[in-house]
């Protein structure tokens, strides 16, 4: 059985078991939430020993260089040397400003202590001091994410409470759902519901700067009227660009948001698309744009992966 | 004398069949159900995988791998009549994109060979 060594601690890693739980079952605190690699919360850096390959998935080069992991995704084969990450791995930030963007939803925008190099699109993880950790999609060129305050959510309800000026630190950006500047032409599809707007957000007006010219399209589900956002905004900028079309889609009064692309985008084929949201409408929304022509390469996803606690 | 791979085009090749296959066999009622819920991403580097190995290019899958890889399927019913239609989705794609029937004779033999592992005879 392989063992890792935590801070002069030894801890065995049964078969089956991932880095990450054999140090949460040794009482060792880790921040943690995804569970899927996603998050990058529970980050650590290996000192000795082998790292699996697959347990760097998705990292920083230069975090990947420094023999930082993920320990969800590390399932050793021998034994580790590991220790919490050091300063530089992660960044120290602020809470700027709280904006409720409507009952449920607000912008929390965040000053970092040092430039992040994002892209909009890409999402951070949120550390609160104790550990506390969830993912966000960034949602323009300043690091504003939209936050939907969930009842008995741990993060949204103190993110909501918080004064300016609280601090945070900041994981990441990571994530490949975001506008590459190639065709200037080429017709772009966005679509997702919910809070899933904040990556379709920052993608579409990263669109806008670049000088895209052709069609944008951008379709926010959402249940009832109560469930859209920023929707003041988004008509000003079709009002500016004419070649942005966007349709606030209610699924009470237009039916499911799949079924109005297939009858609105019966062929996708040359087209680029952007799905965000919660997984299954992600899932259901990247096959129906497949099933249109659209090319499997040309379709990135974001899918909100849950917190998974033990 | 170039083999099945390279008279077929190699990775490009692969990479212009793999939606065109996929999307056949996502909109087949006959086998759809299969392919209900499963996330996208892994299943278009499966049928990548699956596609590289038929053409005779550098993958190999072992008899056990179909077999623990098509278990939960074969539980769910999976037969001959499901193979047979992604066979003939297979044909139907290289067709599309203008493959002599003599290859697309070969790549349906090597995809002929998985048949008792697939269905776990």
């Amino acid at each position: 059985m392989p063992t890792l060594n935590w801070e002069g601690q030894s801890i065995a890693v049964a078969p089956g078991e991932s880095a990450l739980d054999a140090l949460l079952g040794a009482g060792v605190s880790i921040p943690h939430s995804c569970r899927a690699g996603a998050c990058q919360s529970c980050l650590v850096q290996a000192t000795g020993g082998t790292i699996p390959l697959p347990a760097q998935r998705g990292l920083k080069p230069a975090l990947i260089a420094q023999g930082y992991l993920l320990a969800c995704l590390c399932h050793p084969a021998t034994d580790l040397v590991l220790a919490a990450p050091g300063p530089g791995a992660r960044v120290p930030a602020v809470i700027t400003k709280l904006t409720w963007l409507s009952e449920s939803v607000m912008q929390v925008d965040l000053t970092a202590t040092e430039p992040l190099d994002h892209r909009p699109g890409q999402y951070l993880t949120l550390l609160r001091h104790d550990g506390l950790a969830r993912s966000y999609s960034i949602a323009g060129e300043h690091l504003e994410l939209h936050v939907r305050r969930i009842p008995g959510g741990a993060m949204s309800n103190w993110l909501a409470e918080a004064e300016p000026g609280a601090p945070v630190t900041l994981q990441g950006p990571a994530g490949d759902c975001f506008y590459t500047p190639g065709d200037l032409h080429q017709p772009i599809l966005l679509a997702g519901a919910g809070t899933g707007l904040a990556p379709l957000y920052g993608i579409l007006r990263d669109a806008l700067r670049h000088g895209h010219q052709g069609p944008i399209w951008l379709y926010h589900g959402a249940l009832n009227e109560g469930g859209l956002y920023l929707t003041a905004e988004l008509a000003a900028l079709a009002e500016v660009h004419p070649n942005f079309h966007y349709r606030p889609t209610l699924f009470h009064r237009d039916g499911p948001l799949p079924k109005v692309l297939a009858t609105a985008h019966p062929q996708l084929s040359g087209w680029r698309g952007f799905v965000c949201g919660d997984p299954q409408i992600v899932n259901l929304l990247r096959k129906s744009l497949f099933l249109a022509g659209m090319a499997s390469r040309a379709i990135s996803a974001d899918a909100f992966l849950p917190t998974t606690l033990k | 004398m170039p083999t099945l791979y390279e008279q077929l085009g190699g990775a490009p090749a692969v990479e212009a069949a793999v939606d065109l296959f996929y999307r056949k066999v996502l909109t087949d009622p006959r086998i759809s159900d299969f392919f209900e819920g499963v996330d996208m991403d892994r299943q278009i580097s499966k049928q990548k995988a699956f596609l590289t190995m038929v053409f005779g290019g550098p993958v190999a899958y072992s008899g056990q791998d179909l077999r623990r890889g098509h278990a939960h399927l074969v539980a769910r019913g999976l037969n001959d009549s499901h193979f047979d239609a992604v066979i003939e989705h297979l044909g139907g794609s290289l067709a599309e994109l203008g493959v002599a029937p003599g290859l697309i004779g070969e790549v349906a033999a090597l995809a002929e060979t998985t048949r008792a592992d697939v269905l776990g005879r």
